[in-house]
């Protein structure tokens, strides 16, 4: 510190530690802006609740996917325990957890197909019907594509690891996966109370 | 390690060169992922850009030049004021701020590249297919029925204009597809610029130390992840609408036509700032150094860019004044937009604090920020009136409105932009730009720009609308229109000079060695143009000004910072 440089001085070890990681900082960012994005759906969602000009409407047709919801919300805490036994570097128990939160995120997404189905075929609701129509299937379905880009995520981590590649190195980027994850969750809280509680 | 196979891979890279010297070059651009090389790429197509939307402007200059002149029909003349405004923006305000945050970013951190290379490289290859797209609409806009062939809706596009019944064809579908594909594009880089000012600093920078213009960087960049999903989310209900039958926006099943615009205003107001605040980076960079003081109050400096972009989320509906809201929402809209005075004052007076006494350069970026300051400070004062409602309701939809926003893109963004252009193009080429050339680049475009603008502010004064692409003589407009047509003539011989300079300067122009402007920031301590791995030594920092520290090791700054 005391004399000054005469070139310009090079850096240490140590000091690159201190940073923030910067998958976490780029995943954090990514779901900043991918919360904005629904959120404006959301707010069409709402803007135009009980604005429908024909039915049918919202209270006659839709019911709470209550076991979709559970399977949903359980896969996040099963991919927790999946990152802590990658951790622990024990890799079977890892493979187990990554292909429960594979399954139950399939689920979600066979459980929203059948009730599509019921909604199109049985209801006759699709996009061009009303506004409820409109808004429902465009912000269930935006999350719905969210949880598909996250399987194919989770499926690829899944092949990677039956062909044996996984191990404890990649903890940092499977983390950063989960965190997505846990988003896409988290936005079908909002989706959820938007849709099935407060909008019927 | 690293170094040598980098080494390899450039050797190859000329070895190809040598072969196939066309194609081998051509791909080595197209594979990098070089944030240099990203950088500059995102500035040549930005100028690119700016070369036809400019001829754009000067054709619907040419057509109001004279009353009832006819050199475009009507159709023809909305399709020039909306690919105008949309290119304007998107193709070239975005892209060349975010190619000097690519090219400058890691070179003032101290970094190799930024955090996500190859999302870069996947960022700007969006954005670059993307404007590609929407000047394709021009062969292939019209689809199967025969109509209008580039978009023709405002660069706002305003529904239920944008719905099928009335946009026929496919024109409004690339101007959906072009800008939603460019923000994917954006979103990827401030994500990427954002990670890189968190996590890539080298040694000693902490967060205080670094450079304005990175902070400025970052601003701008969550400014970016907060604004630009509203309008891609809008844009992909108007497709839904467009495509597959929903009523987002289709007012004969109930959708709401107002939706549209506050969603597009959620994100119209936030980018103004998106655009000006890298045109604030450029000033809070070059003015101390042709001043030679440090930056007048550094964190106030900072903390009022913040409160700017927080301030500037919440102000949107003062484009939306003659829609008709409620007294309240009036108010509100009315308030917070004249609150964002407060900061952008705070800034100007900053400029004005580091001008105070400093021994003043008059070279080219210098005199550009000189204008800059007095030019915006103007913008700013016409944004104040109409910021009051009644003075909105009077004037909205005119010419008084065109000239206060050209204020702010031309005046200050582009005017910041040639700044930066000629600071850092040393840098970049390892040559100077002229500075005769320069000067007259400077003076002419100052000139061509008062008087194309200023006189617009009294046309609209006098109530010529916006968006018509002929008036009638009799009704006191045809001086000032005269003006400012004679005024474009002005700014187009002086972008030519530019063009000129820049390809005499590749060619010939004076060798500039490492840093010719004597500058502090990191990116002068490197050669000119940096190689591919920046610092042959990640450096280390002990106060924001390292090079400063360098060259007077008697009187560093870090004693007192």
């Amino acid at each position: 510190m005391a004399a000054a440089p005469a070139a310009i001085p090079t850096a240490t070890a140590q000091w690159s530690e201190t940073l923030p990681r910067r998958g976490r900082v780029g995943i954090m960012l990514l779901i900043l802006t991918e919360s904005v994005f629904f959120s404006i759906f959301v707010v069409a969602y709402v803007f135009y609740s009980g604005k429908s000009l024909t039915g049918p409407y919202p209270r006659d047709v839709l019911s709470p996917p209550i076991l979709n919801t559970i399977c949903l919300l359980s896969s996040s805490i099963t991919i927790v325990l999946a990152i802590h036994a990658l951790r622990a570097n024990s890799l079977r128990a890892f493979a187990t957890w990554w292909f429960v939160t594979f399954a139950l995120g399939l689920e979600f997404m066979i459980g929203t197909a059948i009730e599509w189905h019921h909604l199109i075929y049985h209801d006759g609701l699709t996009i061009r019907t009303n506004l409820f129509g409109t808004t429902y299937y465009s912000l269930v379905g935006l999350h719905a594509l969210h949880v598909t880009i996250g399987l194919m995520l989770i499926l690829l981590v899944l092949i990677l690891t039956m062909c044996g590649y996984m191990n404890e190195r990649h903890v940092e980027r499977t983390d950063v996966l989960s965190w997505y994850w846990h988003f896409v969750d988290a936005v079908w809280v909002v989706v959820f109370l938007t849709v099935y509680v407060v909008g019927r | 390690m690293a170094g040598t196979i980098d080494q390899q891979i450039a050797l190859g890279a000329v070895d190809d060169a040598q072969t196939l010297p066309l194609l081998g070059k051509v791909h080595e651009w197209v594979v990098t992922v070089d944030h240099k090389r990203l950088g500059l790429m995102y500035i040549m197509g930005g100028l690119f850009f700016f070369l036809i939307a400019g001829l754009q402007a000067a054709t619907i200059r040419l057509q109001l030049a004279i009353p009832d002149a006819g050199i475009v029909p009507p159709q023809v003349f909305n399709r020039l004021l909306t690919m105008h405004g949309t290119a304007m923006v998107f193709l070239v305000g975005m892209p060349i701020l975010t190619g000097f945050f690519n090219y400058l970013v890691p070179l003032m951190i101290g970094a190799r590249d930024l955090a996500f290379p190859r999302l870069n490289a996947f960022g700007f290859w969006l954005w670059f297919f993307g404007a590609l797209l929407l000047y394709f609409s021009y062969v292939g806009g019209d689809g199967l029925y025969g109509a209008g062939s580039a978009p023709d809706v405002g660069w706002f596009a305003y529904a239920p204009l944008t719905e099928l019944p009335f946009s026929r064809g496919n024109s409004t579908d690339y101007w959906i597809l072009s800008i939603f594909l460019t923000s994917v594009g954006t979103t990827a880089t401030a994500i990427n610029i954002i990670t890189s000012a968190f996590c890539m600093r080298c040694e000693g920078m902490t967060l205080s130390k670094m450079p304005v213009l990175v902070w400025l960087a970052v601003v701008v960049a969550f400014q970016m992840l907060v604004a630009l999903p509203p309008l891609s989310a809008a844009q992909a209900m108007l497709l839904l609408d467009r495509f597959l039958g929903a009523h987002f926006f289709d007012t004969q099943a109930g959708g709401s036509a107002i939706l549209w615009q506050h969603f597009f205003w959620i994100f119209g107001h936030p980018e103004v700032y998106i655009l000006v605040i890298p045109a604030f980076a450029f000033a809070s960079e070059i003015i101390p150094v042709f001043s030679r003081k440090v930056i007048f109050g550094y964190s106030v400096m900072v903390a009022a860019s913040a409160a700017i972009a927080f301030v500037s989320l919440s102000v949107w509906a003062h484009h939306m004044f003659s829609v008709g809201m409620t007294p309240v929402g009036n108010s509100f809209f009315a308030a917070s937009s004249m609150l964002v005075g407060v900061p952008t004052g705070i800034k100007i007076f900053n400029w004005l604090g580091t001008i105070w006494g400093g021994k003043l350069r008059f070279r080219v970026p210098m005199l550009f920020s000189l204008a800059f300051i007095f030019q915006f400070l103007v913008a700013g004062l016409t944004g104040i009136m109409l910021a009051v409602v009644p003075f909105d309701w009077q004037v909205t939809d005119t010419y008084f409105v065109v000239a206060h926003f050209h204020y702010v893109l031309v005046g200050a963004i582009i005017f910041m932009d040639f700044a930066a252009i000629y600071y850092w193009f040393p840098k970049a080429t390892g040559r100077m730009l002229s500075d005769t050339l320069g000067k007259w680049h400077f003076w002419l475009f100052f000139i061509g720009f008062h008087l194309t603008f200023d006189t617009m502010h009294f046309a609209g004064l006098r109530g010529m609308p916006r968006r018509i692409y002929t008036y009638q003589p009799g009704r006191g407009l045809e001086t000032l229109n005269f003006v400012e047509s004679i005024g474009a003539l002005f700014q187009g011989i002086a972008v030519l000079i530019l063009v000129i300079n820049i390809v005499r300067s590749l060619r010939s122009g004076e060798r500039a060695g490492n840093d010719p402007w004597d500058a502090w920031t990191l990116e002068w301590s490197t050669t000119s143009p940096p190689p591919e791995y920046n610092f042959a030594e990640t450096p280390k920092v002990l106060s924001r000004r390292p090079l400063w520290d360098l060259k007077h090791p008697e009187d560093p700054d870090w004693k007192y910072e």
